[in-house]
């Protein structure tokens, strides 16, 4: 395949309101291969907004624009909404931060999972369940028959988001839109689900965009990150090189996280400075 | 400060012994902390880290009067707690909750939520007080008649630990202070509960899943998994990676960040 994936050139989302128009994404322009992209804030940068452009997932009143929204050759912006619907959950999934607002509560595990299979690929019934069942196991859940069994009520927090990230991955979308998926779990489990994905990434060759605020995981998980500040992208980078950034914002983003094996008396606080939201943002394309 | 352990009672704040917690009856009966036993000296920062359903909050809200149902012992300052809580208990320990959004009454002001433990206790001059702890921890006069929704979320942590010391309590306890923050916020909220613990001379019990925090504000710190410690020790052991116990060893190396061989060495503690 010739270029990356996703891209992303002169993107904003903008909501009007009586007063002003907040400006969510301004102007920004990135892409994703088949590799780990690290969509990097804090609350209020952005960066869930992106994800959701991506997917076409604002609705009315809020504005999209950009100067072009490519996937895979696909023109984005010039979509329909049933057009969308073709694209989405089957080769651009989506899995979000908590899975107790995700999963329908009133339907079991395995038929969700099996109704997102056949939804995307019209298989029938009997294949469905057999690779729900595959996919489960994947997910690393020990007893998948049971599993398929039970209410997301009766299920683990760390279960539940297996759950999900097994229902949008058994469609084998191309671009894996993961926002926050883990922040919600243990540092154990985390790390357990973050090893499924990126199996995935590298042995499906499927491309992820991860948005967290955890600096540290993304430096530790992903192969290039964007840190975004008040809509803008203000720096880009590998992942292995994050803690060499040069912006003050990420500067004083990793001052300010305490460490295990650094003691400080005082933990650096982070002195905003009102040019960061002014200075032309950084394009995150490579080609 | 009278932080003198090797006095023996004198010097502990807060005893646990053999502290047992249940919650409900019969097949679905969970017994959330198990045999746990723990001192914390005056002045001292004590951390209870582990995972969810660790029984480390529990913990917090049994000695908080908060969880009923708990047997062993618990005792501050030398004298051992029934079942209820008194006036003169919450003058002495007060607790600070995990989510700012949550522990504040959205329909009262400021003001109003600082006042109300004051009134309650029969405090007198309650206006200059408040307005010295809004000071104390950073906010402005102009907040004192504002709503919990006019604040950030760093802000409205900074109201519920002025809150806190209305009653110039000896013993905070912290579940989680700072976990629904951004890490630029968590710093000032980290910084600001050091400051406070040193100009009044505070002992926090401080309960966390981060063992960074926990490291960064503790002195001495216990691991708990499946309701029970499993290890406890001081911060130097920990920052020299030194943990005896696998369930805490695998802790610090998930804390570390993502490392694909890591993950497939992780076991489930039960």
């Amino acid at each position: 395949m010739s270029g990356p994936l996703l891209e992303v050139e002169g993107l904003s989302v903008d909501f009007p309101t009586r007063s002003r128009t907040v400006q969510a994404v301004r102007d920004i322009s990135f892409s994703v291969g088949r590799e780990k992209v690290g969509i990097v804030g804090e609350s209020g940068s952005g960066k869930t907004m992106t994800g959701r452009a991506v997917l076409g997932l604002i609705r009315p009143p809020g504005i999209v624009t950009a100067r072009k929204m490519t996937f895979d050759g696909i023109d984005l912006t010039a979509l329909s909404e049933r057009q969308y619907r073709r694209i989405r959950g089957n080769r651009i999934a989506m899995v979000m931060q908590d899975p107790k607002f995700s999963l329908n509560p009133v339907m079991t595990v395995g038929r969700q999972i099996d109704e997102a299979y056949r939804v995307s690929t019209r298989a029938a019934p009997g294949e469905a369940r057999r690779r729900t069942l595959e996919m489960l196991e994947a997910v690393r859940i020990r007893d998948p028959e049971r599993v398929y069994r039970t209410y997301p009520h009766e299920v683990s927090g760390g279960m539940g988001q297996r759950i999900m990230i097994a229902m949008m991955l058994i469609a084998e979308p191309d671009l894996l839109i993961a926002d926050e998926p883990t922040s919600a779990l243990d540092v154990t489990v985390q790390m357990q689900v973050l090893a499924i994905v990126d199996d995935l990434v590298s042995q499906r060759g499927m491309g992820l965009m991860f948005i967290s605020h955890d600096l540290n995981l993304v430096a530790s998980f992903c192969d290039r990150v964007v840190i975004m500040y008040a809509g803008q992208i203000v720096e880009t980078c590998r992942a292995s090189e994050l803690h060499a950034a040069t912006h003050p914002y990420t500067r004083g983003l990793l001052a300010s996280l305490p460490r295990v094996d650094q003691p400080v008396e005082r933990l650096s606080t982070l002195v905003r400075d009102e040019s960061w939201k002014t200075e032309p943002g950084v394009d995150a394309r490579i080609s | 400060m009278p932080a003198s352990p090797e006095t023996g009672a004198a010097g502990i704040a807060l005893l646990i012994a053999h502290l047992d917690v249940r919650f409900g009856t019969g097949e679905g009966a969970v017994h959330a902390v198990r045999d746990t036993s723990f001192t914390v000296r005056r002045g001292e920062s004590f951390g209870l880290v582990g995972e969810s359903g660790s029984g480390k909050s529990t913990v917090l809200r049994a000695i908080a009067g908060l969880a009923r149902g708990w047997t062993g012992r618990i005792a501050v300052d030398g004298k051992d707690l029934g079942p209820n809580r008194t006036k003169a208990f919450y003058e002495t320990v007060q607790m600070v909750f995990q989510d700012p959004y949550g522990s504040l009454h959205p329909r009262h002001t400021v003001d109003r939520t600082l006042s109300e433990p004051a009134k309650i206790h029969g405090i007198k001059d309650i206006g200059p007080r408040v307005e010295a702890l809004l000071r104390d921890v950073g906010l402005g006069p102009e907040f004192r008649f504002r709503y919990p929704h006019q604040l950030s979320g760093g802000q409205r942590q900074r109201v519920a630990i002025a809150r806190a010391l209305m009653l110039e309590p000896r013993i905070l306890l912290l579940d989680e202070p700072t976990s629904a923050l951004d890490v630029s916020v968590q710093a000032e909220i980290l910084n600001l509960l050091q400051r406070l613990k040193r100009e009044h001379g505070l002992t926090y019990i401080l309960v966390s899943h981060d063992l960074a925090v926990i490291a960064h504000m503790c002195d001495r710190l216990a691991v708990m998994n499946a309701g029970r410690i499993v290890e406890e020790m001081d911060v130097e052991q920990l920052r020299r990676s030194e943990p005896q116990h696998n369930y805490t060893r695998q802790l610090l190396n998930a804390s570390l960040g993502y490392d694909r061989e890591t993950a497939d060495t992780l076991l489930t503690f039960d």
